[in-house]
């Protein structure tokens, strides 16, 4: 019969309507800056750089090799390479960014900075509430602002970090073994030619450097 | 002490107008009356834009606004405030006068509609012995307004929903107008005082409101479907269907003027609900006779407020028509059943008073909403959809 459809239709809607009063399941809001619900893992919205360590100077893990910043489809870093060398986290000197920008009100959040980075130096971080009343100088984040401890990436992506420190600590194992490998070759013919041909320090760097 | 609260309004025109001097208290009476009706009707509508915001939230199991004021109370000034201070946008080539003038119109009338509605015992502002027929020639308008903003903004949307929107509102009064008449044949007055105090009678306690008769219902439900086409309501809202003309005819309007459109809707609706309960649900009169206690207009506005909420929850529940659907329905269904419950009210005056009325006049009533409803929907295909054309 004509309108017995309007007539199910607005039960059904009537029965929403109460049900939201009675049924706390029903309303499904966050009440957001009041209540919030824990990111999920796979959280991520602009990149920050990683830094081993304490010091988030002399533990930071990018060497400013600029692939990220060629890669970067809305070209929104800014990098400039020191003039020396220091040390990084395996003790071999490496170039390190002077400078490091990003101006993430440019930043599409597309992640290839990450995917490219050999050295596991740039992650993605789930840090949303970046709202500013300057929007230049605010939203540009320098190399200071970006550095962030590897216990924070643990914290925000426990699998995948995880995963990172296991690929890296693999590498720094096969560094070693190469570099005593070196040494132990260089002690040999130094031995078999009775001679000092430099003091194995040198050559432990060179052969990580090769590695 | 309970007569005082249900003239208590009266009570204080009578005690401000005696403070004037002689000559001014005719004048200074209708002033005093027109000041309320422009204070209330807007809180009502800033009451009524709360309430749609927060039913709909509920109904889609949201929770609405809750940031400004208790229970977001306040969300219709903060609304009120942006709207002020937006800047007022009039489009290049438009036709300035006639753009500025639209708005201005549908509000003026919609007002004017309001101006014979009785809202409580002796709060009626004119006494008009037509008073039904000056409420409709004001709402009747309001069209004129609609096609105003449409015309001179020069902009394809509004014109295309100027036209469906005028198309809509002539095809869906003559169903308004057909429904009211059946009241007005059995009051015999076109006056609106005369119909409310027709049903302020009680049987057993029990109000004769002509919601209450056979025809009556049927009148009623006729003239609410065709008061929600005529106040743009959904499911009739294709004037304004945003999915397909952004804003309709008010395209073009952006600050307060745009507001001033809100608002004309709103009052339209609260009036045209207003005249609904004058003709079918009693007026200001108590539902039951042990509730002649409460002040009269309590149950005027109350009234009025409950059709609000119906509106809102039909609102909630039914998608869009279609325009030849609409039409189909106006000239198809709700013309010819107004007419017939014409005959209805006829037959119904001219019976003897008894049980015997009550069967005849609800048979044929049915009968014929049956048999209309089943011819109708024979019609249609209801399934999936056959493309004749496209492969």
């Amino acid at each position: 019969m004509l309108g017995e459809g309007i007539l199910r239709g607005l039960a059904e809607t009537a029965k929403n309507f109460v049900g939201s009063f009675v049924s706390a399941e029903r309303l499904t809001t966050v009440q957001y800056p009041e209540e919030r619900i824990a990111p999920i893992e796979a959280t991520r919205d602009f990149p920050f750089l990683v830094y081993d360590g304490a010091d988030w100077e002399a533990g930071m893990r990018c060497v400013a090799c600029q692939i990220c910043e060629k890669e970067c489809p809305p070209k929104c870093i800014y990098i400039v390479k020191s003039a020396d060398k220091k040390p990084d986290a395996l003790g071999k000197p490496q170039f390190y960014p002077a400078r490091f920008d990003i101006d993430i009100s440019v930043c599409m959040s597309c992640q290839i900075c990450v995917e490219v980075c050999p050295f596991e130096a740039i992650k993605m971080d789930n840090e949303f509430e970046l709202s500013t009343t300057d929007r230049f100088g605010g939203l540009l984040f320098d190399r200071r602002k970006l550095a962030k401890s590897n216990e924070h990436y643990h914290r925000i992506h426990p699998t995948e970090a995880s995963g990172v420190d296991a690929r890296l600590a693999e590498e720094k194992a096969k560094a070693d073994a190469k570099a005593t490998a070196t040494a132990a070759a260089a002690a040999a013919k130094a031995a078999t030619a009775g001679k000092p041909v430099g003091s194995p320090a040198v050559k432990q760097e060179e052969g990580g450097a090769q590695s | 002490m309970i007569e005082n609260a249900d003239q208590i309004f009266v009570l204080l025109k009578h005690w401000i107008v005696a403070f004037l001097p002689a000559g001014f208290e005719g004048v200074a009476g209708v002033l005093i009356s027109v000041i309320a009706i422009i204070a209330v009707f807007p809180t009502l509508f800033a009451f009524a834009v709360w309430m749609e915001r927060k039913g709909l939230a509920r109904m889609q199991n949201r929770i609405g606004p809750n940031r400004a004021g208790p229970l977001g109370l306040l969300q219709p000034i903060a609304d009120g405030i942006k709207s002020l201070t937006k800047e007022d946008i009039v489009p290049l080539r438009a036709d300035a006068v006639v753009h500025f003038l639209a708005p201005v119109v549908l509000v003026v009338v919609v007002f004017m509609g309001i101006a014979v509605l009785p809202m409580g015992r002796n709060m009626t502002l004119v006494h008009m012995d037509s008073g039904l027929l000056f409420f409709f020639a004001m709402g009747a308008s309001t069209e004129l307004s609609v096609f105003m903003a449409g015309w001179s903004s020069r902009n394809k949307y509004s014109l295309l929903g100027a036209m469906r929107g005028v198309a809509q509102m002539i095809s869906y009064e003559v169903p308004l107008l057909m429904s009211s008449v059946a009241v007005v044949m059995i009051t015999g007055s076109l006056s609106l005082d005369k119909i409310v105090a027709a049903q302020n009678q009680y049987t057993w306690g029990l109000p004769h409101w002509y919601i209450f008769t056979p025809w009556g219902l049927a009148a009623f439900l006729m003239y609410a479907t065709a008061a929600t086409a005529e106040t743009n309501r959904s499911p009739f809202d294709l004037p304004e269907g945003e999915s397909e003309l952004v804003a309709g005819y008010f395209t073009e309007y952006s600050g307060f003027k745009f507001a001033l459109f809100f608002l004309g809707e709103y009052v339209g609706m609260l009036s045209i609900s207003g005249l609904g309960t004058t003709l079918f649900l009693g007026g200001w009169s108590a539902p039951f006779a042990v509730f002649g206690w409460v002040p009269s207009w309590f149950w005027f506005f109350a009234k009025v407020l409950m059709s609000i909420a119906v509106f809102i929850w039909i609102r909630g529940t039914l998608p869009r028509l279609r325009q030849d659907q609409l039409m189909n329905f106006a000239w198809k269904f709700v013309l010819p059943f107004t007419l017939l419950d014409l005959m209805v009210a006829a037959l119904w005056r001219f019976m003897n008073d008894g049980w015997a009325r009550w069967v005849v006049c609800s048979a044929i009533l049915l009968l014929a909403y049956a048999l209309m409803g089943g011819v109708g929907m024979s019609r249609k295909h209801f399934g999936l959809r056959k493309y004749r054309y496209a492969e």
